[in-house]
């Protein structure tokens, strides 16, 4: 088992996961379109994280021309250049599927009180 | 098992296998054994778990007793030296077939062992998991060979074919391969050029 921990561990980013559920972030991924590539940003809230070590996914929700888009990524895909962080949120749970249900500015906000 | 991104950047899921280390054994020749082969040996065995007859074998190969034999067929006989058991045989990109020995599931009903679709669960149906008709009538009369029927499944060799080598890792001594194989964690496979695809020029 060895071997395979250490075969997942030299794809680790040591740079990724600083960001929290609730978070406003900005994803960049890297798109390859023909023999071109670029950046293109996906920005939204995280409203959960998944999994552990290399099959870490993270998911970030956002309200595009009124329709709820939710896209999943890997933490440590080198397809992700890069992950900004716009405003941190407060989540008191680790997962923010009652998201879903909001419509409007509720959606796009998480605002939770600390007791 | 494990994922693994390749160049594109694409999550893979592979299978790590542990392929350096075996140790030549013995060389068969047409003139002595009728064909042209060789015998290797993997993996450490304890020497009071091996019958004396193939201790013998194993001392005659100046080699310690092993958990696993295998031999492979040779088109010509070969000479001592221009065998290379080194792991570097095999490239990246390469397609390989895996035999290997499956985990054995028991008794099974032809839901899990032959895909059938079963019947309704519901609106008084009473049969939900059986095989159902098995043929026609006197015509032919009797049960075609092959009719899938409950049974035994599992716990034989099976063969993968077609599978790509990921990555040679020469310093681990390991092959990183595309997709499942068959067989437990820790269990021994045999891995060979793929039968049915080009063999790669050689490097």
């Amino acid at each position: 088992m060895n071997i395979i921990n250490a075969i997942e561990k030299e794809q680790l980013k040591d740079n990724a996961a600083k960001f929290k559920v609730g978070d406003s972030v900005r994803v960049h991924t890297r798109v390859i379109e023909g023999d071109k590539e670029r950046i293109q940003i996906f920005t939204g809230i995280v409203i959960g994280r998944k999994g552990t070590g290399v099959n870490e996914n993270f998911t970030v929700r956002r309200i595009s021309y009124g329709e709820g888009v939710e896209r999943v990524f890997p933490l440590h895909s080198p397809r992700i250049a890069k992950i900004e962080v716009e405003k941190a949120g407060v989540a008191r749970r680790a997962k923010l599927t009652y998201l879903r249900e909001r419509k409007g500015k509720q959606a796009m906000a998480v605002r939770e009180q600390r007791a | 098992m494990t994922r693994v991104y390749d160049d594109k950047g694409k999550a893979m899921p592979v299978t790590v296998i542990e392929a350096g280390g075996n140790t030549l054994l013995q060389i068969k020749t047409k003139e002595k054994d009728g064909y042209s082969g060789i015998q290797v040996g993997f993996d450490k065995q304890k020497e009071s778990r091996i019958g004396k007859a193939m201790l013998g074998h194993f001392g005659k190969a100046g080699s310690e007793p092993k958990k696993r034999v295998a031999e492979f067929r040779l088109k010509e006989d070969a000479g001592a030296d221009s065998i290379d058991l080194k792991l570097t045989g095999f490239q990246a990109g390469q397609f390989v077939d895996v035999v290997g020995h499956s985990k054995g599931k028991g008794f099974q009903g032809v839901i899990k062992k032959h895909n059938f679709d079963g019947q309704g669960a519901s609106h008084g149906s009473m049969m939900h998991r059986r095989n159902g008709a098995i043929g026609n009538r006197s015509t032919p009369g009797r049960v075609w060979k092959n009719m899938g029927m409950p049974g035994h499944m599992g716990d034989r060799n099976v063969t993968v074919q077609n599978l790509k080598v990921l990555q040679v890792r020469e310093a681990d001594n390991v092959l990183l391969i595309t997709g499942a194989v068959p067989g437990p964690n820790g269990g021994y496979v045999v891995i060979r050029p793929a039968k049915k695809r080009p063999a790669p020029a050689a490097a």
